[in-house]
């Protein structure tokens, strides 16, 4: 029974648990505002509204959780959703026969910028920052010569990708959860993720154990710039055409902080995509309830900003203490004595968190 | 320490790790010199000197930052809310000049203590930290100004961009902005050679061995950061003289001084780095920017020359920094 609970516990800790109940204690603090001005965060349209918003940034947040995974980082997810939409848009040029082709042709150029980006960052080794943030630049160069405003012509039958619902639940949200669920598999299941946790916990410990560092990298590359294309798939279905100015939104930025707000340590090795979809709801939650609430869209940017380092600084704090528990207590284990001992941690950590 | 000796000590400086920057300025230089014969002259140079100045500066800031092994993605929002929040103070009036820039030093003194301490004592990654304060910050200019900057720098304040002390021989107009570079330049230089700066180096390098060694580290690392804050207020003042007040000012700076800092040589992860190299990339980005007005290169093809120079520069260090020692170390594997 005891090591039952052991086990409760030491579940109910995971990191990944405290994003959750973080994001029940944000619904549930923002639902009660709400209420207060007299709306209802919880009512269907809210919901849905929560939901079609979080699906873009959701996307490229687990391509973003990949490579961070793997102690590298991709700035140019903005760029490459863009340049996908309208790879995408200028495809199918509103004609349904080739939806399959302009899908492919999105998800084809995404994966070769993704390859790109993994050899400039292994094999010419330029940091990730400046090998990413300079593929940016480079799309966003031919972005604007190329594309003055919208273009291409995205068929009804491929819109539907971006408004249809499942009951309440959006499509592209459906989506989001499957391949969210892909992404954990793939972690958790496959040989290359597993060697993704070994790259970001330590590249040169790992290349020693005999593990093909710079292919694993690239391959986080590849997956995060391929998010990035469903993303920007799931634009031009919304949109209708394909639009070069979403590079502008910031998604790059944002997906690296819904990451670290979904628990996954920055420096790599840590963390998984279970969390970052918390971390992605609990921004879209705040939008909406700010969006609801009618604050000024200015002071939702300052708001939005001090919750961000907030948060982390709460991530921080509890997983310092976390480590060092860990360590003392269940690397050599004493039987009799766990059950005490991390009774007594566990509540310091709930009176931290 | 005899004289040859230390001719070595800067040759090997200047050939190991930065030595692609100071080529690659060279070339650019030699580029824009062959397409425009008058740019090496006094005026169209000095011209030039206070339009890359306020680049020069972020990049002694950035510089102090990424050498500590974090980032400081604020700065370009700092140069821009100090620049709008100055018009907003000054507002025309001439005598308001002085108390106001006191101000802004101010005020960038509190966003870089808000950064280092954020980072240090609350442990948020640095990339966090400084995001969310440019989140901060850019809310904060568009509810201060409700879009449209208002208000108006005085002259006395532009003068520090735009003008300089006329008619000296041979150069004309030695600009303000000249001087407060060197200036910079010359502090950062001794302040890297002060126990303060072999600090922020040894703390890059390796955090732990420096806290084990007694290196307070959160106190370093909070002025390194202050310092940048510093820095992105003086580039602001320099800026909104030269060029005016806009509600766009500043956007996108923090990654261009990044780029510069990062083409001079400067390892992203701490440790290594030479703040004259930092200040050459500034150097070359902005002579970069430069050669493509001079090319009449259309606006909107530049971000993609821009691109592929700078992977091909970093590239080109990194390989040639690996080449010069065999075993790699783990930082420079790990952080790439």
């Amino acid at each position: 029974m005891s090591t039952v609970l052991n086990r409760w516990r030491s579940v109910h800790l995971g990191t990944t648990t405290i994003v959750y109940a973080a994001l029940v204690g944000i619904v549930g603090l923002g639902a009660l505002v709400v209420s207060i001005e007299g709306g209802n965060l919880l009512s269907g349209a809210n919901i849905v509204d929560l939901l079609t918003r979080s699906s873009l940034l959701g996307f490229i947040a687990i391509g973003q959780t990949l490579v961070i995974l793997c102690r590298s980082l991709d700035l140019s997810v903005g760029y490459v959703m863009a340049l996908s939409s309208l790879v995408a848009a200028t495809t199918m040029a509103g004609d349904v026969s080739r939806i399959p082709i302009a899908v492919a042709a999105a998800l084809g150029v995404s994966a070769v910028i993704g390859f790109l980006n993994g050899v400039v960052i292994t094999k010419l080794k330029v940091n990730a920052f400046i090998a990413t943030l300079g593929m940016g630049l480079i799309i966003k160069g031919y972005l604007d010569t190329q594309y003055a405003g919208p273009a291409g012509d995205v068929p009804q039958a491929f819109q539907a990708f971006g408004y249809t619902r499942i009951g309440p639940i959006p499509l592209s949200t459906v989506v989001l959860f499957v391949l969210a669920a892909a992404g954990i598999w793939f972690l958790h299941r496959t040989r290359t993720g597993h060697h993704m946790y070994a790259v970001g916990g330590d590249a040169e410990v790992a290349r020693m154990s005999g593990v093909r560092t710079d292919r694993t990298v690239i391959i986080a590359h590849i997956l995060c710039a391929l998010a990035a294309g469903v993303a920007g798939l799931l634009i031009a279905s919304r949109f209708g055409t394909g639009s070069a100015l979403v590079y502008d939104d910031g998604y790059d930025l944002e997906s690296i902080a819904a990451v670290v707000l979904g628990g996954t340590y920055l420096l790599g090795g840590r963390g998984g995509i279970g969390g970052t979809i918390g971390g992605v709801l609990i921004l879209a939650t705040l939008d909406s309830v700010f969006n609801i609430l009618g604050v000024d869209p200015f002071i939702k940017d300052v708001l939005r900003g001090v919750i961000i380092i907030a948060a982390v600084a709460v991530y921080a704090r509890r997983s310092l203490v976390g480590k060092v528990s860990r360590r003392r207590f269940t690397d050599d284990a004493h039987p009799p004595d766990l059950d005490t001992v991390e009774h007594g941690s566990d509540n310091r950590q709930e009176g931290r968190a | 320490m005899s004289n040859t000796s230390r001719l070595r000590a800067v040759t090997d400086r200047l050939f190991s790790g930065s030595a692609t920057v100071f080529v690659l300025l060279a070339l650019i230089v030699v580029a824009l010199t062959v397409l425009n014969p008058s740019f090496l002259s006094p005026g169209p140079l000095m011209l030039f000197v206070k339009k890359a100045a306020p680049l020069i500066l972020l990049a002694i800031g950035q510089y102090f930052v990424i050498v500590s092994g974090e980032f400081d993605l604020s700065v370009g929002s700092l140069v821009g809310a100090q620049v709008v929040i100055a018009a907003l103070l000054i507002d025309g009036v001439e005598s308001a000049t002085w108390p106001v820039m006191l101000v802004m030093f101010a005020g960038g003194a509190i966003v870089g203590v808000v950064n280092g301490l954020a980072t240090t004592i609350l442990k948020v990654p640095s990339i966090i930290t400084t995001l969310g304060t440019m989140l901060v910050l850019y809310g904060a200019i568009r509810w201060l100004t409700g879009g449209a900057p208002t208000g108006a720098l005085s002259e006395q304040f532009r003068q520090l961009g735009r003008h300089g002390i006329d008619n000296v021989p041979l150069i004309g107009q030695v600009p303000w902005a000249l001087i407060i570079v060197i200036v910079a330049g010359v502090a950062a230089v001794f302040l890297m050679r002060s126990a303060w700066g072999r600090t922020l180096i040894t703390i890059g390098d390796n955090e732990r061995a420096a806290t084990f060694a007694g290196a307070r580290v959160w106190q370093v690392k909070t002025t390194a950061f202050v310092l940048s804050s510093l820095m992105a207020t003086a580039a602001g003042i320099l800026i909104g003289g030269y060029a005016g007040v806009t509600a766009q000012v500043g956007q996108g700076l923090e990654f261009t001084a990044i780029t510069a800092v990062v083409l001079g040589g400067v390892v992203l992860g701490g440790g290594r780095g030479w703040v004259v190299a930092a200040m050459a990339g500034a150097l070359t980005v902005e002579t970069l920017f430069r050669l493509f007005n001079q090319l009449s290169l259309p606006s909107t093809i530049r971000p993609t020359a821009q691109g592929l120079i700078i992977i091909a520069a970093v590239a080109y260090a990194a390989v040639d920094r690996a080449r010069r020692q065999r075993t790699p170390r783990h930082s420079d594997v790990a952080t790439s």
